[in-house]
């Protein structure tokens, strides 16, 4: 029967190898995550970034490479998902982004802190994870883009839009969804709507989006070509 | 009770009973926001109240494991404490640091790191702190007439956890260094060192209550020890697969937290086989309810709801959703919570002098606290997996999925509620106990009247 001294003297030897291993291990680490992870282009606005998401908190809501909690969405890919127009008027103006919803706080930051947060999130998504986030397996968003009329989707209509508007199934379900939108509405109305929605319809919850000239001629035209049988 | 200042553990405990009572008011804050009731977020918002929670969390078992150390390192060594006045300067100190941090946090004053949210000004005021105590125990070991093994393992792990609080406060501008560094705090806290300290604990308490000879209990303390450490140093790689560090931490990681569960099924065998060996009736029963449901309960939460959710095949879809909410709630219970709590519960009556453990409360307070954890574990699990399929796997938007998982949080709320009514059972009971009076006891203390035969 084992006695106590081969017990210490299991627990002592199993302590020391698997601690060597470890560092041993993180050594090696070290060593091989500035390729991983674009080290290089690490500059002094991704550190201010990365200096203001910890001064807020921000992971007491967000999770950043998963880790954080889980009132907020997952933000490591969120310079790819949604854009830097999308990123400002949320750090601007989270409420008026998403009117009635789960609630965000106003940090009033200033432009350049803005742009800080949007290179460490550019640098962020662009590390190598191993495969996170997943893309999705099931349903509608993992099949190929259901075809629809107007050609291919502007990147920023799938940036910003989706975010709260479906089109072909795949997308948010706050706003009604964009389905032959271009039967309802024409260009002119559509322009008038995206620049400034509390002019058209006053009370309304869409937001004033702070979209470009070019971005918003972009969306109009795509939008007015959803049409019913219209592909 | 055998020392005079063994009684500032009663002190520990009391501010035990209040942080967890404060922890348990943030909580139900996060499940209404939650749930959709997100009113008093002018006030608290979500990221205050999750900080307070959490850093309210490992204040009280930390403040538990020092009351521990504190009536335990005595028992064990046979002379009292080598400086009992620095004891209470100690713990004030603990308790205006982490005071402080809790208000900060209200005023977005953090350092925003998962689990170690306190600012850096006070995290040098906690080393200082936690060296002061650990000076204390070592010195109490050192200058005591006996050495125990229960004593040595649990001093190591009390120094060791101050040791590891240190890589949390590397700096660096780099993401995947500062995440790496995190873990090696919490991760080997919880899955390492802690684990000596509760191995420590629960030794103790098995050899006290079970009368089961001290030479088998401590050679399975070796062994189960023994298992965490062979499972756990490696198994910190769970925390790597996904934070841009190689991807061979997904082997390391995989293999190695599967391990993980066989040292808190060990700690579940062996408390119940010791429960059912020992001869010795201690009229104590309730405190052996706490020790033998904390050994088995750890096994659950963190042994078998850790490795359902560590498998990289899994983690890649579970990682950052409620499902970690589940494991992490069941396993802190199960592991460290209860631990505390069955340390209370066997030492309140000798710092008291009072015999109050065969009250219905008591029971009341056991049953419906670890029911209500359950409850609550399920409800997690069920938001978490629906979260994992609606929005990792069917893409959907995160707001469009967090309205589909409300009404899981009233479920939650429910469960909670009953773990509450338990909760405020054990604190009634800790009040009625009344203040430290117990007289010390020449020769041996009231548990170890029956203990002395077996030693």
């Amino acid at each position: 029967m084992l006695s106590k001294s081969a017990a210490r003297a299991f627990f002592l030897s199993g302590t020391l190898l698997f601690g060597a291993v470890f560092i041993w291990l993180t050594v090696d680490t070290f060593q091989r995550i500035p390729a991983q992870t674009n080290a290089d282009d690490l500059t002094e606005s991704v550190a201010r970034g990365k200096k203001i998401w910890e001064e807020n908190n921000c992971m007491g809501c967000h999770t950043l490479l998963g880790e954080g909690a889980y009132y907020a969405p997952e933000l490591t890919r969120v310079y790819e998902r949604r854009g830097p127009a999308f990123i400002t008027q949320m750090l601007k103006d989270p409420e008026a982004v998403y009117p009635g919803q789960r609630k965000m706080v106003k940090y009033d930051f200033t432009e350049e802190q803005i742009n800080d947060m949007i290179a460490f999130f550019e640098w962020i998504g662009r590390m190598d994870l191993n495969g996170f986030p997943p893309e999705p397996t099931i349903g509608l968003a993992a099949a190929a883009p259901i075809a629809i009329p107007g050609g291919e989707r502007p990147q920023i209509f799938t940036q910003v839009c989706v975010a709260c508007h479906s089109l072909g199934g795949v997308g948010g379900t706050i706003g009604p969804a964009l389905d032959g939108v271009g039967d309802r509405f024409d260009r002119g109305y559509l322009m008038r709507w995206i620049t400034d929605p509390q002019a058209v319809k006053p009370g309304t919850q869409m937001p004033k989006l702070g979209l470009t000239d070019e971005q918003r001629n972009e969306v109009v035209i795509f939008l007015s070509k959803q049409r019913e049988g219209g592909l | 009770m055998k020392y005079e200042s063994q009684k500032v553990a009663y002190w520990f405990f009391a501010t035990c009973m209040l942080l967890l009572s404060l922890q348990l008011v943030y909580g139900f804050i996060m499940a209404f926001a939650h749930a959709g009731y997100d009113v008093l977020h002018p006030v608290i918002p979500f990221n205050a109240a999750r900080a307070s929670h959490n850093n309210l969390l490992v204040m009280w078992l930390l403040a538990g494991f020092m009351g521990a150390a504190y009536y335990i390192i005595p028992d064990e060594c046979e002379r009292p404490l080598y400086w009992p006045k620095l004891a209470y300067v100690q713990l004030i100190a603990l308790v205006i640091v982490g005071v402080t941090a809790i208000i900060g946090f209200h005023f977005n004053w953090w350092e925003g790191r998962k689990f170690l949210e306190i600012p850096r000004p006070l995290d040098y005021l906690v080393v200082v702190d936690v060296l002061l105590f650990v000076a204390n125990i070592g010195m109490t070991v050192w200058k005591a007439p006996k050495m125990t093994t229960t004593s040595i393992v649990l001093f190591f792990g009390l120094l060791m956890a101050a040791v590891l609080y240190l890589p949390g406060m590397i700096p660096t501008d780099h993401q995947t260094h500062d995440a790496f560094w995190r873990w090696w705090v919490v991760h080997l806290w919880v899955e390492g060192v802690w684990e000596l300290i509760m191995g420590g604990i629960l030794a103790y308490l098995l050899i006290r209550l079970t009368g089961v000879d001290r030479e088998i209990v401590e050679k399975w303390l070796y062994v189960i020890v023994g298992f965490t450490f062979l499972s756990g140093i490696l198994g910190t790689g769970h925390h790597y697969y996904f934070i841009g560090t190689p991807n061979y931490w997904l082997w390391v990681g995989g293999i190695f937290s599967a391990l993980e569960p066989l040292a808190f099924l060990g700690m579940a065998i062996y408390g119940l086989a010791l429960a059912k060996k020992g001869g010795r009736n201690h009229p104590n029963r309730i405190a052996l309810f706490w020790t033998v449901g904390c050994c088995v309960m750890s096994f659950v939460g963190a042994g078998f709801l850790g490795i359902a959710h560590t498998l990289p095949q899994v983690n890649l879809y579970t990682h950052g959703t409620l499902v970690t909410a589940m494991h992490g709630h069941m396993a802190f219970w199960g592991a460290y919570a209860m631990l505390v709590l069955a340390i209370m519960t066997y030492a309140l009556p000798q710092l008291t002098g009072r015999k109050l453990f065969d009250k219905m409360s008591a029971t009341f307070a056991f049953w419906a606290t670890n029911i209500g954890m359950l409850a609550m574990t399920v409800a997690f699990g069920v938001a978490g997996v629906a979260q994992v399929y609606l929005e990792r796997r069917a893409g959907m938007e995160f707001l469009d999925v967090q309205r589909e998982l409300q009404v899981h949080f009233f479920g939650l709320i429910l469960a909670a509620s009953l773990f509450t009514l338990g909760i405020v059972a054990f604190i009634y009971n800790f009040i009625r106990y009344g203040g430290p009076a117990g007289e010390v006891e020449e020769s041996v203390s009231l548990g170890a009247a029956a203990a002395a035969p077996a030693e």
